[in-house]
């Protein structure tokens, strides 16, 4: 039974277990420091599919299947599919809980995606009433690029602190029994907006979610930064990185020996567009790619993402954000 | 002009070019050029006439709009002068 | 060599105003060009665009200022000859494209028609 610690928290007192995850990406994200931890390498961004946005549902579907092989589990035996991603409609999701065959919860984060699919697979697990969940997550350079930017072949001059969106998938298995990390706590974020009104400066929007929903996370729980190994944000970039170690300061959390920004870790130096890399599959890729391989004990996963809708941004609005925190143990 | 422009954006190069460029290669007519086929390219996938024929414009169609906006506005002014 | 500096000074100047706007305000590129195509309109309905194109030549016909310029020279011109009503059908005179071989082509095959 799940219960609740402060404002925002949840604790899962059965522990979920992850007992398979899949990742897959593009070209880019291959060369990079992830890329030897991805379970399949799509060579270029249409993958002989008809769109990109087919592209992007045949990613989300190999990670599923992937994941599930992973753990010898069939389609059939999948209680729930919970699945969220970039585009209108969360088609991307749709049409691959379509090919899964699952009961389908779609959910929109953006790129909090990853964190808010993992929080609603442990509480159905938590409960006792689901045995195997699915959570996924997808983003792809040019299906985000299409919706909230402009047509891939214009020639815009993206600002520095503007973020490439990352081409790939990711999908979790979560049980109630197995071996594999489990999933501990989950704080759910709650919606920020600081009046930042450019689409391309998402770093900055999302920070004080960031910020919030860390520091209200420790504020529930008890915990300091240091009681984990290490905290990653989703996709705040340099310039979002740094404005989230101020505001945390200010607030009494030091985050300056164990954090990083999961959108400075999937690219190498040599292939870092402007401010970092965005995307659901971001902050996916590097938790379950890089993390998961690295003999830690407790990290802190906080999942960023941008509400906003290109009509929001047209009609004046500023961007509102949001953060989900969740926190898995390594045996 | 208007053909180097949109050559270079169906070949795939023009982004790149404009990445150094800005304004350099947005101002002249090549940038126009570089709007109206990268929008034909972009939405080709849905269809010739949802697609391309209704969103090739999406990038240059303020610039024509307002381009004939102000040519009826100076044009009523010459005349009524 | 003159006319190929004016052009290549003027053209980037413009551009450079351009990059200025992209850079410093929060105007996307397509605020910005319509900012140059108005412009160039109104010039050109001021008469101060010609001049500047008789300076500098392509640096200052090849940025969109001059497709403004073009749009409202071609209004303000068939309004001149035919009256008001001629603001809308002139505004696209200027912009065709003349296909000189085109028409000799048309002279040739007049006497197979």
């Amino acid at each position: 039974m799940t219960t609740k610690l402060g404002r925002q928290t949840f604790a899962f007192q059965t522990k979920p277990v992850l007992i398979g995850h899949a990742t897959v990406a593009g070209p880019k994200e291959a060369q990079g420091p992830v890329g030897s931890y991805l379970d399949k390498v799509f060579p270029d961004l249409v993958m002989n599919q008809a769109s990109f946005e087919k592209a992007e549902q045949l990613m989300m579907k190999t990670a599923v299947e992937i994941a599930l092989e992973k753990c010898s589990l069939s389609k059939e035996q999948v209680d729930v599919f919970v699945a969220g991603d970039l585009l209108n409609q969360i088609i991307t999701s749709g049409f691959t809980a379509l090919k899964v065959g699952a009961p389908y919860l779609g959910i929109f984060g953006a790129c909090s995606s990853f964190c808010e699919g993992l929080f609603a697979a442990g509480l159905l697990v938590d409960s006792g009433a689901a045995q195997n969940v699915v959570s996924a997550t997808s983003s792809h350079n040019c299906t985000a690029e299409r919706q909230y930017s402009y047509p891939t072949e214009y020639g815009a001059q993206l600002p520095p602190w503007a973020q490439h969106t990352v081409t790939g998938a990711a999908a979790t298995v979560l049980a109630a029994q197995g071996s594999g990390p489990r999933l501990e706590l989950a704080t759910v974020g709650k919606v920020m907006d600081l009046g930042i009104k450019d689409p391309f400066n998402m770093g900055s929007a999302m920070a004080p979610a960031a910020a919030d929903t860390l520091i209200t996370h420790m504020e529930d729980t008890g915990r300091k930064p240091g009681d984990y190994d290490l905290i990653v944000t989703g996709d705040l970039g340099k310039v979002g990185r740094e404005i989230l170690v101020e505001l945390g300061q200010r607030e009494g959390l030091d985050l300056s020996s164990n954090y990083r920004d999961c959108g400075e870790l999937i690219y190498s130096k040599e292939q870092m567009e402007n401010a970092g890399a965005s995307g659901c599959a971001c902050v996916a890729i590097v938790t379950l790619g890089l993390l998961f391989n690295q003999n830690y004990q407790r990290v802190l996963v906080v999942a960023t993402g941008a509400l906003h809708s290109p009509t929001s941004y047209q009609q004046g609005d500023s961007i509102p954000t949001i953060a989900h925190a969740v926190s898995i143990e390594f045996s | 002009m208007i053909f180097i422009g949109g050559f270079l954006t169906a070949i795939g190069v023009f982004d790149r070019i404009a990445r150094h460029a800005g304004a350099g290669s947005a101002i002249p007519v090549t940038g126009f050029a570089n709007s109206v086929v990268s929008a034909a390219l972009e939405f080709k996938r849905e269809g010739f006439v949802l697609g391309v024929g209704s969103k090739m414009f999406i990038m240059a169609g303020s610039v024509i709009v307002f381009g004939v906006v102000t040519a009826f506005v100076v044009g009523l002014i010459s005349a009524l002068i | 060599m003159g006319s190929y500096l004016t052009a290549f000074l003027v053209g980037g100047l413009i551009c450079l105003i351009g990059q200025l706007l992209f850079d410093l305000t929060p105007l996307t590129p397509a605020h910005v060009l319509v900012l140059f195509v108005v412009a160039g309109g109104i010039l050109g309905g001021l008469g101060l665009y010609d001049p500047l194109i008789k300076f500098a030549g392509a640096g200052a016909t090849i940025p969109i200022s001059s497709f403004g310029n073009a749009l409202a020279k071609g209004a303000m011109a068939e309004a001149a000859r035919s009256g008001p009503i001629g603001i809308l059908t002139g505004v696209f005179e200027l912009t065709r494209t003349r296909h000189h071989r085109l028409d000799n082509l048309r002279l040739f095959l007049r006497p197979a028609l």
